[in-house]
């Protein structure tokens, strides 16, 4: 039975969380937290109840900050999160994983890292940067980032990683060596008989649905994809969305064939929800088909964003899903997105949603 | 070597003596790193050995002034004598060693 839910929410100026009951009818904000550093993604370990905060500040660096009281009080490090002497260093970190007592990392320029003491030093998990791919690897907008983590459930030594834009890479070894899984998505950006190469895609995010580790979906700078087979092929579901582009995607908890995404109107159309009407698409077939969700959501002159890690479900039933805006808003349904509210408004722009479901 | 506020005399009498200084931190690496000081005084003879006696005493603060390169960060400035200086930058008896934050955020 569930006691208490948090919203976890990564800023440009530091760590938020919003905590309710298990029927989500109220929100208390607390925060910033982490000296209001930029986060790029704030997760919390279920098994320990850890909340992690990744990130890079302009002046000191990248650092993982951690709070074990639920963000009463937090600490910082990055021993070891460092490329050799010489290399271009770590500008920030961007994504978060736990996966089986350690914890993952990615980082810009693009680089994984592990911890198996809780996030207090860091391995380079040399073996992905190894690949001979990596003198090709070229930055996306938001610069050379592995933002993508996704542990396999039961299987520690596999990992599927993204990073923009080099694409999905997948290690069956701990990450000794890796091997690309772009199959099937394309480049819209290269010449027509260059566009599906085997690697140098612009993955937006990796996801996997419940219950089903080799069913995995991405939204792509250039279209959104399900693949059933690890990455190995994947397949275009965005017939039936308004474009083919945009950045986040969450799973529902329980149900595989159930996907939340938020297009955008395109890549070089200002990025915004389109037509300037907010609305979250959700499929229940695996992306057969799709429905805008907008009940609640503010349907004129909207101009707002949702970026690759603002968007999560929790694991109640009905599950709630949530998602943060580049402009500060905070949206959440308690009914798998049939309804919608605004929890949170005027915040910085928000950078990652998570949530954590504390047991009584 | 660590930071320390008491005499700059080495142990052994045979090794030449330290430079003693004072480095000046910023006021928000101290939020960083509680029970630190602003006025630091101890003994190093280059601002790289300064900031490995800082580090020293508060482990992690060497990766807020410095990044792998390994060189001062960017939107860092350090100053002795009021030049900027870098980590090479020998230190000599009673500099005053003043690390910054310079322009950046948004």
């Amino acid at each position: 039975m569930a006691k208490q839910i948090l919203i976890l929410v990564g800023s440009k100026k530091g760590a938020f969380t919003l905590t309710s009951g298990p029927q989500r009818r109220s929100w208390e904000l607390r925060g910033p937290f982490c000296e209001a550093w930029p986060l790029n993604h704030v997760v919390a370990d279920p098994e320990t109840g850890t909340i992690y905060a990744g990130g890079g500040n302009e002046w000191f660096g990248p650092a993982v900050w951690q709070s074990k009281d639920l963000g009463a009080t937090w600490t910082h490090s990055s021993e070891g999160l460092a490329y050799q002497a010489g290399e271009t260093p770590i500008k920030s970190v961007w994504s978060l994983a736990p996966s089986a007592g350690a914890l993952y990392a990615g980082v810009e320029p693009a680089g994984l890292f592990r911890s198996n003491d809780g996030g207090q030093s860091w391995q380079h998990v040399a073996g992905l940067r190894e690949h001979p791919s990596r003198p090709n690897w070229q930055p996306g907008g938001g610069g050379l980032i592995l933002h993508s983590l996704v542990p396999h459930p039961t299987d520690a030594s596999q990992l599927w990683i993204g990073i923009s834009a080099a694409g999905v890479f997948h290690t069956a070894d701990g990450g000794a060596t890796w091997a690309p899984r772009n199959q099937g998505t394309r480049c819209d950006y290269l010449p027509e008989e260059q566009r599906y190469p085997e690697y140098g895609q612009c993955v937006h995010c990796v996801v996997m649905a419940a219950g089903m580790p080799d069913r995995l979906y991405q939204q792509n700078h250039c279209g959104m994809y399900r693949s059933d087979s690890g990455g190995q092929h994947w397949d275009s579901i965005e017939q039936g969305l308004p474009s083919t582009f945009g950045f986040p995607a969450a799973v529902h908890p329980r149900d595989p064939a159930t996907l939340y995404l938020v297009p955008l109107n395109g890549d070089i159309a200002g990025r915004y929800v389109p037509d300037g009407r907010a609305a979250v698409w959700r499929t229940r077939d695996a992306g057969a088909s799709w429905q805008a969700l907008r009940h609640g959501l503010p349907q004129q002159n909207i101009f707002f964003g949702v970026l690759r890690q603002a968007m999560a479900t929790d694991r109640l039933d009905p599950a709630g899903i949530y998602f943060g805006t580049n402009t500060g808003s905070l949206f959440a349904s308690a009914d798998e997105g049939d309804s919608w509210d605004c929890i949170a408004q005027h915040l910085p722009p928000i950078h990652s949603v998570e949530t954590l479901v504390i047991e009584a | 070597m660590a930071a320390r506020s008491g005499s700059s005399e080495p142990d052994d009498p045979c090794e030449p003596a330290l430079p003693f200084v004072v480095v000046t931190l910023p006021a928000a690496l101290l939020t960083l790193f509680p029970g630190c000081k602003r006025r630091v005084e101890l003994s190093a003879a280059s601002v790289g050995t300064a900031i490995d006696a800082l580090n020293a005493s508060w482990p992690g603060m060497r990766d807020r002034i410095c990044d792998s390169t390994p060189r001062i960060r960017r939107h860092i400035n350090v100053f002795v004598a009021g030049e900027r200086a870098t980590l090479q930058t020998r230190l000599t008896q009673g500099a005053e060693v003043l690390i910054m934050t310079a322009i950046s955020g948004g």
